[in-house]
């Protein structure tokens, strides 16, 4: 793997710039844990409204989550891409992932338009805790902020690496944060989405 | 790496049956986070790659993040019970 040198961490054998992005991932690593864990408390100490029904919500929740899973194997083609120095095959890949958040953008807006219709908005519920809301748009939001930020990210690196203005690691840094995104939502699908499923009676 | 991701596909499968067979709460919950955990590891070691990178890197990322998350859902969650309590 191209390194400089000179900018290389003796002990960690990691380039500034993946160092970097470590410590960042680490750091929005506890603002997510914060924020699920707060979301725990308020579940645990007050009736929570379990809205939804395994078909449709289940179902579309979980092909959200096929698809961003799928767009971290394409990173991992296009890092394996650029490393051997294939900028047209990386750059494919690397926009395929992008256009795998492009649709999980607008799967999880739709989404959203479903509840705001039935009344869930970040201030109202009409089933119950006021906070189920404000939760689930908080932390789906936060996440879904991370994966537009994502996609303007690999939009930028995947032009920029076959230009030639970006190397390899460039785009193996680029992954760590796509994979991060993924990771996260690893935590919230379960939490928010499995764990509500509508009773069946 | 197609292989984890494979595995990852799975683990995400198995999960959504749990919520379909709709365990108790408490069990869902238990195997949820356990599933999870070993996706988030499988993520971590091979998309990430922290499996081939030099061991300090892991060493210095992980322990402190788990740590850090065990401190924050020791000192917070055990008061919703008492919240439960307190409820009218």
């Amino acid at each position: 793997m191209a390194q400089a040198a000179t900018q290389d961490n003796a002990l960690l054998n990691v380039g500034h710039k993946k160092l970097g992005m470590w410590l960042f991932l680490v750091s929005d690593s506890l603002t997510f844990a914060s924020l699920l864990i707060a979301y725990s408390y308020l579940r645990i100490a007050n009736d929570w409204p379990r809205p939804f029904e395994f078909s449709p919500a289940i179902i579309f929740s979980s092909v959200m989550t096929l698809v961003l899973l799928s767009s971290s194997l394409t990173m991992v083609l296009g890092v394996a891409a650029a490393h051997v120095g294939d900028r047209t095959r990386a750059a494919k890949h690397i926009f395929l992932t992008a256009l795998g958040g492009i649709v999980f953008v607008v799967l999880h807006l739709t989404e959203w338009s479903h509840l705001i219709e039935q009344g869930v908005t970040p201030f109202s519920n009409p089933w119950g805790a006021p906070l189920f809301g404000g939760t689930f748009f908080l932390i789906t939001g936060l996440h879904m902020t991370h994966v537009v930020i994502g996609i303007v990210y690999l939009g930028i690196i995947g032009i920029g690496f076959r230009r030639g203005r970006f190397d390899s690691e460039d785009v193996e840094v680029a992954g760590l944060y796509w994979h991060f995104v993924d990771l996260v939502w690893m935590f919230v699908f379960p939490l928010l989405y499995l764990l509500s499923v509508a009773p069946r009676t | 790496m197609l292989k984890v991701w494979v595995g990852l596909l799975g683990l995400t499968l198995a999960e959504i049956m749990l919520a379909y067979v709709q365990l108790a709460q408490g069990l869902m919950l238990t195997l949820l986070m356990v599933f999870s955990i070993a996706k988030a590891a499988m993520i971590m070691a091979y998309f990430m790659h922290l499996k081939f990178d030099k061991p300090a890197l892991s060493w210095m990322l992980v322990p402190p993040l788990i740590a850090c998350i065990v401190v924050l859902a020791v000192a917070l969650l055990p008061d919703s019970l008492r919240a439960l309590e307190l409820r009218p």
